[in-house]
């Protein structure tokens, strides 16, 4: 039950959006998050959206590993 | 889990990088040091991908008390039943809930014999059900830490704003810092800890500031990939080998500093800190959450008058200890003998994040 799982928006409306995490379509509540946008990814917890999923931090985090990991010269 | 529509998912899942973050674990680290993974999301993780067989012997994981139906106490599960037994009620559940054992019977036996219990997927199913059948007590049980009870307070919100009186909310929502905080002064084997990144998402990073000022323990808050828990492990054995303790951040595309501040508001008005009974813990100071006055109206302890006893585990249960990280499942006597995911003694075999359970399915 606790386990978060991303998902991206697709439609909005009032407090409510639909997210697709694959090709499977979800509510997701957002009474716990605002400024949510089309085309966002968010974490869905437990029916509502707790947390966007910040694409430019996990692109730094990515590159982050490859540099500890040498992989870009491989 | 299919997050084909992902776009960095695979880099968070690959093989390559964790194999090279694997042997700068191994470069760096000499001492002895006890993990703990506190989140159930984690344990799940690292048995699905093997990943303590990518980690040096010097390193041991132990698995935590952040899988919320395990730390249900049994005296939760006999609250919850006694009030489902009261007429004209519905209960309704995350559904791993349904099968943990109480003192003498379980939700899932209480409906074969006629409670009314519905399954929900959200808090906010559980309110279309009291909006829907006027004339019942619809009971939600709430369990969960601080990912949850931001939830359950949303929910009571909307019952006040749309008016539905016969919506019931009986909370043993959780706060994961005091129970940390209690593990390690009980026992001082832990070094350092994977910290929750979803609890983490809500709270923000402060919340286990204690843990590394005052006790001495290195904190890194992670995602939920195998790059990820790699990643943090070695970002831990970094801090414990330099023995800088700090709280840093792995899983920053989710968890922000600050958290959620709308989530932590919510969750702030309706709740108010309180006294909980923890399965492998017992009772922890200011380690739950309350409906606070104001709210009482919502409040299914304070509104259904039912008398629930103090019970034991199941003879033989060591789920107390699993949930401290003390023992492994496979050390328990009942283990994949009489427990099993289909017929579970303790409520750790029964949640798919409960260690036990993760054991018996990724077993050898």
């Amino acid at each position: 039950m606790c386990l978060g799982v991303p998902a991206r928006v697709i439609h909005i409306e009032g407090s409510e959006a639909t997210v697709i995490l694959g090709s499977v379509k979800y509510k997701a509540s957002l009474l716990l998050l605002n400024d949510v946008n089309l085309g966002d990814y968010i974490l869905l917890h437990a029916g509502f959206a707790i947390e966007k999923i910040d694409c430019l931090e996990a692109e730094e985090t990515i590159r982050l590993f490859n540099e500890i990991s040498n992989l870009e010269k491989e | 889990m299919n997050t084909g529509n992902l776009p960095f998912i695979d880099e968070f899942r690959n093989e390559k990088v964790v194999n090279r973050i694997a042997s700068q674990i191994k470069e760096i680290s000499n001492k002895k040091v006890n993990l703990m993974e506190v989140c159930g999301g984690h344990t799940m993780t690292i048995h699905k991908n093997g990943l303590s067989g990518f980690l040096p012997e010097n390193i041991t994981l132990l698995s935590g008390p952040g899988c919320p139906v395990c730390v249900s106490s049994t005296r939760f599960i006999d609250h919850a039943i006694a009030i489902g037994r009261l007429p004209n009620v519905i209960l309704t559940t995350y559904g791993d809930l349904i099968r943990v054992p109480g003192s003498s019977s379980s939700l899932e036996k209480e409906q074969r014999k006629g409670v009314e219990i519905r399954i929900v997927y959200s808090v906010l199913e559980a309110l279309e059900i009291a909006k829907a059948s006027k004339k019942k007590k619809v009971v939600f049980l709430g369990i969960g830490f601080e990912t949850t009870a931001p939830a359950s307070a949303a929910a009571i919100l909307q019952a006040v704003k749309q008016n539905v009186l016969n919506f019931y909310l009986l909370s043993a929502h959780k706060l994961m810092p005091p129970a940390l905080e209690t593990l390690v002064k009980e026992d001082n084997q832990i070094d350092g800890f994977i910290a929750p990144g979803h609890v983490s998402a809500i709270t923000g990073c402060d919340i286990y500031r204690r843990l590394t000022d005052i006790y001495g323990k290195a904190v890194v808050i992670s995602g939920f990939e195998p790059v990820d828990i790699l990643q943090t492990i070695l970002m831990l054995v970094k801090q414990i080998e330099s023995k800088q303790f700090k709280v840093e951040n792995e899983y920053t595309r989710v968890v922000r500093p600050e958290g959620n501040p709308m989530a932590q508001t919510l969750m702030k008005r309706v709740f108010t800190p309180d006294n909980a009974e923890w399965r492998g813990l017992g009772w922890v100071p200011e380690s739950g959450l309350s409906i606070s006055e104001e709210f009482a109206a919502f409040d299914a302890t304070r509104n259904f008058t039912v008398s629930v006893l103090a019970r034991e585990l199941p003879k033989g249960c060591i789920c107390g200890e699993i949930l401290t990280g003390k023992k492994k499942p496979s050390e328990c006597k009942l283990f994949a003998v009489v427990c099993t995911p289909i017929n579970p003694e303790g409520a750790c075999m029964v949640s798919p994040e409960g260690a036990c359970s993760i054991f018996y399915k990724y077993r050898e």
